[in-house]
């Protein structure tokens, strides 16, 4: 059993194994006359290597805390630390370069260009890393190699199998070493069979030290999780552990 | 990301809708070819008119005395008849104003009429009949290519002698000599003792189709009344020897039509600048009316590539999404876009570039419009296509940066 980590104040500086720590984040949308609290106050910390799943409700905020830890969005107030820097006033650019260097998304409809071969869609973040093409091209064979598509990289996505086609999007997420993969209904547009294997890779990729961060609403996916953070109206309402 | 990679990008999209890209470029394809074949014919044209049409019909430090002017371009009627009314250049006035000049020049008369040029059993139809003195040959340039030109003395005696143009020996004397056999010409017989250097044409018309007797033959009852020249043609050995025989010649005939200082000249002097300046006129008018085509299909061109590139934009905005979380930066984005908006419109350059120069060489191969290629306007051309992708894909590629990556992934 990890200890519990200490009580975090604004003006502190998170722990060197906090990947992600959040602090009275809050998110508030203008939808013209009315504002619409998504967040309402949400502080959480994720250590180094966790392997957490978020749940709750649709219209409980988890969404919304998916983007903001994704630095898709920025928070209306609060902090929030990402591997020891905060991120939370950074602009577009900075964001874009902190998405591209920290962060692998996961989404559940993959989300991989149609007309690109499976190398290439892994490619892509390396590409925007302003990494040379060869280093590229052995860096996404390797990530490929990781999730078991060797034998797959000329494919297109329409040669492909719902499975290999999230394996090859979890190649993208890892392929520049990202400090959390972030994963968004991973297993939604996937039968049962094909779920557990690709939760059988998320679980490989935890014991190779990978922090895993996932949304799902699906009760038997998060169980593969060690910790089950839930929300409900824009605030956490349970944060359980379970013992390995 | 870097440029290269964008232009690679955007080429492999262009490959993948080959249907639309092809629609995409179809204005600037059209704008480009179209300023390259109006080019080559302007500049054509150009070449044409200072070199072969001002040199042939007046000739270079030629000046020509006429009653009215011979190249006459858009004329009033009010101006016409007042040029009718003018009187005639006499014989007399032709020689006294050859005299009358000081400068070392050359001179010729010339009167013209169409008719036609009868052999034993073939006929020339409304070839130019010309009666002139003996350096008529000499000023027009006109070499002779088998016998000779005819003589002074010829030319004083009138002797029903003529020299002919290839056209009609090829005509009236095919695969035969043509040289002291007779063609009939307002019923009456000449001897042909020349044929001048073949011509070639101008705008399509043959400049071989004449025949040139002296000027006091019985040819002179068919281009004139009697004692009447239409001209008399002076060629000088220099521009300024040439404005000097002008003033001369002004003089002379001044005196001579007893003309008041406050008068007006009832003549004309013509030099090959009056063309030359109808020409520019044209010109001018071509300069201001062609790139205002070329500007309104290149304009056109451009809205036809953003409209097609805010489709692609639209179409594209879940992919758009997804590159921003892969952590593109807006500059990434707008670069791609740029790099596919100006990937069609030089596609479109291109083709156009390739297609205008086909155009210039089908019409300078087909008369009677002369082209020449510019090379000046294939870079112009590219340019232009280039720019004007650019220009087009700036606003969609600039929505297309701008894009909130969550709700362009959220895009069904």
């Amino acid at each position: 059993m990890t200890p519990q980590p200490q009580e975090f104040r604004t003006g502190d500086t998170p722990l060197p194994d906090i990947v992600i720590l959040t602090h009275k984040l809050t998110r508030t949308y203008d939808m013209g006359a009315e504002q619409v609290h998504a967040l309402r106050g949400v502080s959480v910390q994720i250590r180094r290597n966790e392997y957490v799943a978020i749940m709750g409700p649709s219209g409980s905020g988890k969404s919304t805390l998916m983007n903001l830890i994704g630095c898709l969005d920025t928070p209306s107030e609060g902090e929030y630390w990402l591997n020891g820097q905060q991120v939370s006033q950074l602009g577009d650019d900075a964001l874009a370069r902190i998405r591209n260097k920290e962060i692998g998304f996961v989404f559940q409809t993959f989300n991989l260009l149609p007309r690109a071969t499976a190398l290439h869609n892994v490619e892509l973040p390396l590409i925007y890393a302003g990494l040379p093409a060869k280093a590229r091209r052995a860096q996404a064979a390797d990530a490929l190699d990781r999730v078991g598509l060797a034998d797959r990289m000329t494919h297109r996505p329409n040669e492909l199998s719902g499975g290999q086609r999230q394996r090859v999007a979890i190649a993208r997420a890892l392929v520049n070493d990202p400090s959390i993969l972030l994963a968004d209904e991973p297993t939604g547009n996937l039968d049962s069979a094909t779920s557990s294997e690709i939760m059988g890779l998320f679980a490989d990729l935890h014991d190779q030290g990978q922090t895993v961060l996932m949304v799902t609403h699906e009760q038997d996916i998060a169980a593969h999780a060690a910790r089950v953070v839930t929300l409900l109206d824009g605030l956490v309402a349970t944060d359980q552990r379970r013992a390995a | 990301m870097p440029l290269f990679e964008a232009f690679r990008l955007a080429l492999q999209t262009l490959r993948a809708q080959k249907l639309k890209s092809t629609f995409a470029f179809i204005g600037v394809f059209i704008g480009v070819m179209f300023l390259i074949a109006a080019w080559s014919i302007v500049n054509g044209m150009n070449v044409y008119m200072t070199e072969k049409f001002a040199g042939t019909i007046i000739g270079v430090n030629t000046f020509h005395l006429r009653r009215r002017p011979d190249f006459t371009p858009n004329v009033s009627d009010s101006l016409w008849r007042a040029w009718a009314r003018r009187p005639r250049i006499t014989f007399t006035d032709a020689r006294e104003v050859a005299q009358g000049i000081s400068t070392p020049v050359i001179t010729a008369w010339e009167s013209s009429a169409t008719r036609d040029i009868e052999g034993r059993t073939k006929v020339v139809r409304d070839a130019q009949i010309t009666g002139a003195t003996e350096r008529y040959f000499e000023i027009k340039n006109l070499r002779i290519a088998q016998g000779r030109a005819f003589t002074a003395q010829e030319v004083r005696s009138g002797a029903p002698v003529v020299v002919i143009g290839y056209d009609v020996v090829d005509r009236l004397f095919p695969d035969r000599d043509p040289i002291d056999k007779t063609v009939r010409i307002g019923g009456r017989p000449y001897r042909v003792i020349g044929v001048t250097e073949r011509q070639g044409k101008l705008f399509g018309f043959s400049l071989d189709r004449f025949a040139v007797a002296p000027a006091l033959s019985p040819i002179q009852n068919l281009v004139n009344p009697p004692g009447i020249v239409d001209a008399l043609i002076v060629k000088a050995p220099s521009l300024p020897a040439m404005r000097e025989a002008m003033a001369e010649a002004e003089g002379v005939m001044r005196s001579r039509r007893h003309l008041r200082p406050r008068q007006d000249n009832n003549f004309v002097l013509e030099t090959a600048e009056g063309v030359l300046e109808f020409w520019a006129g044209i010109q001018r008018f071509l300069f201001i009316v062609g790139p205002g085509i070329v500007l309104i299909s290149l304009v056109v061109g451009g809205i036809v590539i953003m409209n097609i590139m805010l489709m692609s934009v639209a179409e594209r905005t879940r992919e758009i999404g997804l590159r921003k979380s892969l952590g593109a930066r807006r500059m990434d984005i707008l670069r791609q876009f740029l790099a596919e908006s100006a990937a069609i419109a030089a596609a479109g350059g291109g083709f156009g570039v390739l297609a205008g120069v086909g155009l210039t060489v089908l019409l300078s191969a087909a008369p009677p419009l002369p082209a020449a290629l510019s090379p000046l306007s294939i870079v112009l051309g590219l340019t232009l296509g280039t720019v004007v992708g650019v220009v087009a894909g700036v606003y969609p590629a600039s929505r297309a940066a701008r894009l909130d990556p969550i709700t362009a992934l959220r895009q069904e």
